[in-house]
């Protein structure tokens, strides 16, 4: 294993690197501005579902709640933006430091849950947080908080008259939360995550500490998460509970990597290359009639890929290495 | 309202007990279930009450064939179980939806006269709307009817057995297939009737199913999943729960008191109150 799973390892580093060169290089040759608002939001959907994935792939923790920590997220650097003038920047760091917290308090009595209770408790205590934002005056209730516009700067991240460095920070991102996850892969945690997720009662006995790593898989998935919500929020320059808090967007951010493959590396990436700039176009060429055609399509997809590929897309990939997973 | 979110808990219940699958499309065949009676009043003149059982039987129907036709290949899956029967029937609610948009538009919609719908009951000096009334005798009888029916009769052991082992039940000659399509059908024909008695008092709109559907899980987990007198006990408290919170908080947070319950009670038994462990 260890030879073959080195030369993997570093292969797909390199991979890595090179798609973020060439995306990077893309809105050289993509003008359109239409396109390059899908590309930016592939790439945060590709950053929240690998931070996701984290906690519920390679943990094997299923949150369908995450929305929780996204709207923590982009509430954090909002409200100290708009009501104290905190930069930005520094929002999204305490934004990701209280989502970790959280994430680490709920985790004492969720973790003794296991699941349909465990997923249900995430669902709840999602709907609890944008039930308590939606009737909370002083973060706006349920109108939001739109933010001020005070020209285009780096410091305070708003860019009014491009949205190439949007852009660039959601490939920082997305390549940061593909880097965390490759790095974790490899370590310590990555081991006992997937020990803990095949079987917990045998990890336990071979010494794995099973409460400590899940605990450490849910404060760097919901960091990431809470980051992808500051940079989402400034991106939008609005927000209200529902449209960070909502249950559709817990479901938004697991997408991609159940379609792409769960607990892979390679899973959200491929999965939010696909789905995304899919759910944008069918939203627009044919959801505009508001018949509710793009949900029959998107809906019909998602039924269909989960029965066809039960362990994503990227099984199409690595044949052998899924079947040898299946048994 | 607690006996109406039992009926549709019980539903679910029954389709989680059975197979360990959960529907996440349940919100929708309720969705489904509202439109049917809505359509059979304004075409047919046919009072909800009347064409309850017409719709269970149709929504029978349906949850049979959409196990048949869907369900059935999610539960193959071998790797990833959990996530492929979340994703499927979750890609189902959202296509269901789709096409309730497409056929029905988004426009809310409302059964204007029924035969109970506006009275109130008098009893020992309170006021009680009468369609609410009715529902929670016809969730108490269904129940009844369910509880004999899944203890007293061959199909029910069928379906019981089934559920404990399905490699053995093979071996005695009971397709599971059929099994589980009835359960299904059961399912949905027990959501049917909580629609059709709920199109009396609630407007009806392609995303009705929605806010039901996760009061329907916290009530289904509430009682412990497995357990369809857990499911129907915890459908009454989350309808107690409910009715309190609207006392004490503003209304539009009455469903945190439902959560927050559902939180105490599974961090004190993680199994749900009649969860088996």
């Amino acid at each position: 294993m260890d030879k073959t799973f080195t030369a993997r390892r570093r292969r797909d580093l390199i991979i890595a690197a090179a798609l973020a060169g060439l995306a990077a290089l893309a809105p050289l040759f993509i003008k359109d501005v239409y396109v390059q608002n899908i590309m930016i939001l592939t790439l945060m959907y590709a950053a929240l579902s690998q931070s996701w994935n984290i906690l519920s792939g390679y943990c094997g923790q299923i949150s369908l709640g995450h929305a929780l920590y996204f709207g923590i997220g982009a509430y954090t650097t909002e409200l100290l933006f708009t009501k104290f003038g905190v930069l930005p920047w520094f929002g999204m760091l305490a934004g990701g430091m209280i989502a970790a917290i959280i994430a680490m308090g709920l985790g004492y009595p969720f973790f003794r849950l296991r699941g349909h209770y465990f997923v249900i408790a995430t669902i709840v205590i999602a709907e609890i947080g944008l039930l308590l934002f939606q009737n909370w005056e002083w973060a706006g209730a349920a109108m939001g908080i739109t933010v001020p516009v005070r020209g285009d700067s780096w410091l305070k991240f708003q860019f009014m008259r491009s949205k190439l460095p949007y852009f660039y920070f959601a490939l920082v991102l997305c390549s940061l939360a593909w880097f965390v996850t490759w790095w974790l892969e490899d370590s310590k945690w990555g081991f006992w995550w997937r020990a803990v997720k095949d079987n917990p009662e045998a990890a336990e006995s071979l010494g794995v500490v099973v409460f400590n790593s899940k605990m450490g898989a849910a404060a760097v998935s919901a960091f990431l998460v809470a980051v992808g919500g500051a940079f989402y929020a400034q991106f939008l320059a609005y927000i209200d509970p529902e449209s960070v808090m909502g249950f559709q967007f817990s479901l938004l951010m697991a997408l991609p990597a159940v379609l792409g493959g769960i607990g892979t590396l390679w899973g959200p990436v491929l999965g939010a290359v696909i789905l995304i700039p899919m759910t944008e176009l069918t939203r627009s060429y044919i959801g505009g009639s508001g018949r509710g055609v793009d949900l029959i399509v998107y809906g019909a997809l998602i039924v269909a890929i989960s029965l066809a590929l039960p362990q994503g897309l990227v099984s199409l990939f690595s044949r052998s290495k899924a079947k040898g997973a299946t048994r | 309202m607690g006996l109406l979110y039992g009926l549709i808990a019980v539903g679910l219940a029954l389709i989680f007990g059975l197979m360990d699958v959960t529907n996440f499309a349940h919100g929708e065949f309720l969705m489904i279930a509202m439109y049917l009676s809505f359509f059979l009043f304004a075409f047919f003149a046919i009072d909800p009450l009347l064409s309850a059982p017409l719709v269970a039987a149709a929504m029978f129907v349906f949850g049979a064939v959409v196990y048949l036709l869907v369900v059935r290949f999610a539960m193959r899956a071998k790797a990833n179980a959990g996530m492929v029967q979340i994703f499927t029937t979750f890609g189902l609610a959202i296509l269901m939806r789709g096409l309730a948009q497409f056929f029905f538009t988004p426009d809310y919609r409302s059964i204007p006269q029924s035969w109970a719908g506006g009275k109130t009951v008098s009893v020992a000096g309170i006021f009680l709307p009468e369609p609410q009334l009715i529902g929670a005798a016809v969730s108490i009888a269904a129940f009844a009817g369910l509880y004999f029916f899944i203890h007293r009769t061959d199909f029910g052991r069928a379906l019981e057995a089934t559920r404990e082992d399905p490699g053995a039940v093979a071996l005695v000659g009971i397709d599971k297939n059929r099994v589980f399509a009835f359960g299904w059908g059961l399912g949905a024909a027990l959501v049917g009737l909580a629609g059709a008695i709920m199109a009396v008092f609630f407007y009806i709109y392609p995303d009705v199913g929605a806010s039901f559907a996760l009061i329907a899980y916290v009530t289904v987990a509430l009682g412990g999943f497995g357990s369809v007198f857990g499911a129907f006990a915890g459908g009454i408290i989350v309808g107690l729960v409910e009715a309190t919170t609207a006392l004490l908080l503003p209304p539009s947070l009455k469903s945190v008191g439902i959560y927050a319950v559902y939180l105490l009670v599974v961090f004190i038994r993680p199994r749900g109150l009649f969860g088996s462990m």
